[in-house]
């Protein structure tokens, strides 16, 4: 959709202040939030995509007035009760109901190591032709899903040059929506900053943008 | 849908107080958000994980592990031993540059936001640098959690349409001359930067080394620091 998290190119937001942002939190809560998150994650009541479009679909104007911890904390509220773990009631009171069942087991303590280290690949070993072949021209489609893309606004309808092909990944615009994995290549598109930003930009520059190949027609 | 998505927002998220923010408007500029972060976002916190423990859905020992992973297990360290290892072995760096993937795993920097990665390298003809415009995206073992600017609007906004202005704000100036190739991480490839060795290090050991790469260096954001030169706090 086109939301407020879709900001590349926008300018208002002010300088960047990387001495002031150098640290990776304000305070300890925002990483509880962080493991929050990733033990929930082991209910599986979520995906990586669903859990993304919870988050962009909130208003642009609440969206832009949390921080990155904030939205992450509203992020998994909207999904604990949208996934039906936890009632608006109980958020609010920060006690279960009497009558909740007890969910078990959570993920504990020594299974929390190999969580970490396997991952969660969003490869798919699955034989899928590769339509486009690098040094291929192609145009990023000038579509407008009103549900989760990961194509950025500031890329559609604009012509770049396959880079890579970086293997066949799950396709997040129908993952988002429980429509299935679609499995798909990605491919590294190159697209040079004039074409993407007219002349102000430098004319060596150039975006590297990872597309679906369901973003992508010829050009 | 819509409706059950707004009926969310006033009643769970306001109740719950995500949206009465006191002066949440200019925490949109990120810099300010430690003035505008209501400490009573760590009581919310605190309660919503008394409430999931009590309902069996987390246990607080791996939420305790979680963070010890974030805090002490992942970071920029991992990151510089990589680069490290590559500046100083030109058959590990040939690896990490077709097959990242298998080159990092040997270091054992492997897991979360780590499962594809992708390692660039900075020539005297091209400087990389990576973003994340949809949302944060990062590479964790390699890296660690991601810093506040990285996360934040005026990061995400213009590092694709004015990169070298941004860049500036990093106090880096790069030539007109100099390719200048933003990653924009909007599938789930994590991109590493391989700075440029610096001039001088060229007797130095792998510690020695990788004592020179800053975090900032393999975002594209900043450059390894010289040898006898010692980071600025």
């Amino acid at each position: 959709m086109n939301g407020p998290h879709d900001m590349g190119g926008m300018q208002t937001f002010g300088p960047v202040r990387p001495a002031e942002n150098a640290a990776v939190s304000h305070s300890a809560w925002e990483e509880r939030i962080m493991a929050i998150w990733a033990a929930m994650g082991s209910w599986r009541k979520w995906n990586i995509d669903s859990g993304r479009q919870a988050r962009e679909s909130l208003p642009p104007a609440e969206y832009l007035s949390l921080s990155y911890s904030q939205l992450r904390y509203a992020q998994a509220l909207k999904l604990l009760v949208e996934g039906g773990l936890v009632t608006p009631a109980e958020i609010e009171r920060g006690k279960a109901t009497k009558a909740s069942p007890k969910l078990t087991p959570a993920l504990s303590a020594d299974k929390v190591a190999a969580y970490w280290r396997n991952g969660s690949p969003k490869t798919r070993d699955v034989a899928v032709e590769a339509k486009f072949r690098v040094g291929q021209q192609v145009r990023a489609r000038n579509v407008h899903p009103v549900t989760h893309t990961r194509l950025p606004r500031y890329a559609r309808g604009r012509v770049g040059v396959i880079e890579r092909d970086r293997g066949v990944f799950v396709f997040p615009d129908t993952n988002a929506q429980y429509l299935g994995e679609k499995p798909q290549h990605v491919y590294s598109v190159r697209f040079l900053a004039r074409e993407l930003w007219g002349d102000q930009a430098n004319a060596l520059d150039t975006v590297m943008i990872d597309m679906w190949h369901d973003y992508l027609e010829s050009a | 849908m819509d409706v059950t998505r707004r009926g969310f927002i006033t009643t769970t998220v306001t109740a719950a107080g995500v949206a009465a923010v006191p002066n949440a408007a200019s925490a949109a500029h990120t810099d300010h958000d430690h003035q505008a972060l209501p400490s009573d976002f760590a009581l919310r916190v605190k309660s919503l994980e008394s409430l999931l423990v009590e309902k069996g859905l987390v246990d607080s020992a791996a939420l305790d592990a979680l963070v010890d992973i974030y805090e002490h297990k992942v970071g920029p360290r991992n990151g510089a031993r990589v680069v490290a290892k590559a500046w100083s072995d030109p058959e590990y760096k040939r690896r990490l540059l077709t097959d990242a993937d298998t080159a990092i795993a040997e270091l054992g920097f492997v897991g979360q936001q780590g499962e594809h990665m992708v390692v660039v390298e900075n020539t005297p003809a091209i400087h990389n640098m990576v973003v994340c415009t949809l949302c944060s995206c990062y590479p964790w073992p390699t890296l660690g959690l991601p810093p506040i600017w990285y996360k934040s609007a005026p990061y995400r906004s213009r590092a694709v349409i004015d990169p070298r202005g941004v860049l500036r704000e990093f106090g880096l100036e790069i030539p007109a001359h100099v390719e200048l190739r933003v990653w924009d991480s909007t599938a789930e490839i994590r991109y590493l930067v391989l700075p440029e060795r610096p001039a001088g290090s060229e007797s130095l050991d792998q510690e020695a080394l990788a004592a020179l790469v800053t975090r900032d260096s393999m975002i594209g954001t900043g450059r390894p620091l010289s040898p006898g030169e010692s980071a600025t706090p």
